[in-house]
């Protein structure tokens, strides 16, 4: 029951943050036919410009100004990289944000070296908030939480109430209309792309010193976010939602348990001495992988993912 | 319509200068860093051409290519530890076969799911799938060999006429062999009926599915066949390091191969070929030379992608193209005028690049450069940098206009004559 609760409590955050990451990246991949292959360098160069910021004027101001510098950032790449790929098509555009992908984690090593980098959690923030049962509650998960679930309404509320959010959903499915309505729509995807970018940042400052800042983490969460668009189904937000939560929770309650093929025989009063490799694995073992199989299996059982609308 | 003859004496020369090359180059030099280098090129033109077969023929870009090659590596390896073993008898002159094997294999077994979606999809899942089995080979160390990663010895049973490969020359000409085999079929197999549908799948598969032909089965086939010459790539690696780590599944090696095969030229069969050389020697060269090599690797790819998405072969085409009409000398005046700009914005940027990384990682802010000792504490040489940069950005936007309006005219000029 403890194990339980506390690996709920973990998986959600944990979710919320994967969440964070791909709704940026399912927005830009409908809105431009992108995938942002940079969209984790830019969470990891929002770890790091927080961590750099929070050493001169804090935490809290570097919460508000690595985003905004990230989105700027992001809004330079698109002006200047990615519009000039777009003519050679999709490949090229895919190629270029690749090629920045590795080039980011170049500069990021250039400038602040192999090794992580000491950004913590400030001391406002650190401590416990609540205590279950025997395990504590740090009051940083729930910060996160509380930041998380804050962008999300503010997402909807931008995309559902306001003009500028209503002109980005119609650019979503009609940019040709739009612009001929009179709409600047290269400056909508400009703006959705640093909005974006911006975004990943947050969960990079946020998420930067809850894990650990170090050139590695943009490829170590990549892929998974990439997992997380694909299973949600391309393009739709509720299903880059509920598949951050389902990867989230269930990453979370296997690292915590290391039971095994070998261990379920077991329970159900089968005795093996000599199991085969496979057999031995733990759930722990196979956390790491955990969001790949759900990918294939997916991909098998329903192609176009939970939400999606498209094949293809 | 009669098909043009497969052998026509042009491209037998061209296919003998590229043997003749193959067979003579070790014997250049006789240092061990210079056959271990065409040792390395051989197998990265395999790798890079089985790449090209999905992406340049076939239209798909695969982000876990490296699972192909690493996977029949590490089988090769085992095979050879068997052979070492006694457990059976293969000779070592045919073990790359057993790599090919291995990688057809996970190429029927992983194509099945990746070739569902083409397009980006595919692009993305076969990121997942790469990622999915470099997580796992760690976890079967008795397969992968864990973090120390598998190694044996090539050397095994009698050997014959004298050939052991022992000898970095000897393993040199075995991977010559099975490289320069590979570079043919997959010549050959483009030129087949097959082939030719997959470029079909590549530019419209909805009409190639209307001629009858299912491009998920082409896309299959194609990614199957490009597993073997992977595996085939990663088994004569096996041979020649005599070990195989994890790090052969790595994203690492999947993108070195794209960028390989986009440097050098997607659109062209010989492309890949250019690309693995060219990354090859700079990543042996560059890297002996700066630290930050992996960043001047990343800022030319992203350079091509923008400013040459041809790749070194297409400019390398064109230009042909120009000399032969006998205009190329016209351009050469524009060409030199650009070269100016370009040099202050490289030097510029290399000059930031390597004092940053001097001033962040060996905290001296000095930098050596024919003889010059340039000090990066002073102002002076951030200005100057600075200076260079700009006035080159400003230069290059300008003489970049002449240039492409030069390029204009003459080809203007090159469609009248061909009218009249």
């Amino acid at each position: 029951m403890e194990f339980a609760l506390i690996s709920l409590l973990n998986g959600v955050t944990y979710g919320l943050l994967l969440f964070m990451l791909s709704s940026g990246l399912t927005l830009i991949f409908s809105m431009m036919g992108i995938l942002n292959f940079a969209h984790a360098s830019f969470y990891m160069l929002g770890a790091y410009f927080a961590y750099q910021i929070s050493t001169k004027i804090g935490f809290w101001p570097a919460l508000v100004v690595a985003p905004l510098v990230v989105g700027g950032l992001g809004a330079l790449v698109e002006r200047f990289g990615i519009r000039k790929a777009h003519r050679y098509g999709h490949v090229a555009e895919l190629l270029f944000t690749f090629g920045l992908a590795f080039l980011v984690v170049e500069i990021v090593q250039l400038v602040w070296g192999k090794a992580a980098v000491d950004y913590r959690v400030p001391p406002s923030l650190s401590g416990t908030w609540f205590t279950l049962f025997s395990s504590s509650f740090p009051v940083y998960k729930g910060f996160m939480m509380a930041v998380s679930v804050g962008m999300l309404v503010g997402l909807y509320a931008l995309l559902s109430f306001t003009r500028i959010g209503l002109i980005v959903q119609a650019a979503l499915s009609r940019p040709d209309m739009v612009q001929a309505l009179g709409h600047d729509v290269p400056r909508i995807f400009t703006l959705v792309f640093g909005g974006g970018s911006a975004l990943a940042a947050l969960a990079g400052v946020i998420g930067g010193n809850a894990f650990v800042t170090e050139p590695g983490m943009a490829d170590a969460l990549g892929p998974i976010v990439f997992v997380v668009v694909v299973v949600g189904g391309l393009g739709s937000l509720t299903g880059a939602f509920i598949a951050s939560l389902l990867i989230g929770i269930l990453q979370t309650f296997m690292v915590g348990s290391d039971y095994s093929l070998v261990d379920f025989a077991r329970s159900v009063g089968i005795q093996i001495k000599t199991a085969p490799a496979l057999a031995r694995l733990s759930l722990t073992q196979l956390a790491a992988i955990m969001p790949y199989i759900l990918m294939v299996a997916i991909l098998i059982l329903r192609p176009r993912g939970i939400m999606g609308a498209r094949e293809t | 319509m009669k098909p043009p003859p497969l052998l026509y004496p042009r491209r037998v020369f061209v296919w003998g200068v590229y043997l003749a090359a193959i067979l003579v180059a070790p014997l250049l030099s006789r240092s061990g860093y210079w056959l271990s280098l065409l040792s390395q090129v051989a197998v990265m033109t395999v790798y890079a051409l089985s790449f090209n077969m999905l992406l340049g023929q076939t239209g798909l870009l695969s982000f876990g290519h490296a699972v192909y090659y690493g996977l029949g590596a590490m089988i090769t390896m085992h095979a050879l530890i068997a052979v070492n073993q006694h457990v059976f008898t293969i000779p070592v002159t045919l073990l790359p076969v057993v790599g090919g094997l291995g990688g057809l294999f996970f190429g029927v077994l992983l194509g099945y799911v990746t070739t569902r979606r083409a397009g980006t999809t595919f692009a993305m899942i076969s990121l997942g799938i790469g990622e999915m089995v470099a997580a796992s080979s760690l976890m079967f160390p008795a397969f992968s060999g864990g973090e120390g990663g598998l190694s044996s010895n090539r050397v095994v049973g009698k050997g014959w006429f004298g050939i052991t490969y022992g000898p970095q020359i000897q393993i040199y000409y075995l991977i010559a062999a099975w490289a320069f085999a590979c570079v043919v079929a997959m010549y050959a197999l483009s030129q087949t009926p097959l082939g030719r549908i997959a470029n079909a799948v590549r530019d419209n598969p909805e009409r190639a599915e209307f001629v009858g032909y299912n491009p998920q089965v082409v896309r299959f086939l194609m990614v199957v066949l490009a597993g073997f010459f992977a595996g085939v790539a990663g088994g004569l690696t096996a041979l020649n390091y005599e070990i195989v780590t994890a790090e052969s599944l790595h994203a690492y090696t999947s993108g070195i191969v794209i960028m390989m095969a986009f440097v050098g030229g997607v659109g062209y069969f010989f492309g890949p070929i250019i690309g693995a050389l060219l990354i090859t020697v700079l990543q042996m060269v560059v890297s002996s030379i700066t630290a930050a090599w992996l960043f001047y690797f990343g800022l030319m790819f992203l350079m091509v992608v923008l400013y040459a998405p041809g790749g070194v072969a297409s400019v390398v085409v064109e230009h042909r193209r120009l000399w032969q009409a006998g205009v190329l000398g016209k351009l050469a005046p524009a060409y030199l005028l650009a070269s100016l700009p370009v040099l202050l914005v490289g030097g510029g940027v290399v000059a930031v690049v390597e004092m940053v990384y001097r001033v962040m990682k060996e905290q001296s802010a000095q930098l050596r450069v024919f003889g010059v000792t340039v000090d990066a504490t002073r102002g002076l040489f951030w200005i100057a940098v600075a200076a260079a940069i700009a006035l080159g950005v400003l230069l290059l936007r300008k003489v970049g206009r002449t240039v492409s309006d030069e390029r204009h005219r003459v080809y203007a000029t090159l469609r009248q004559e061909q009218r009249t």
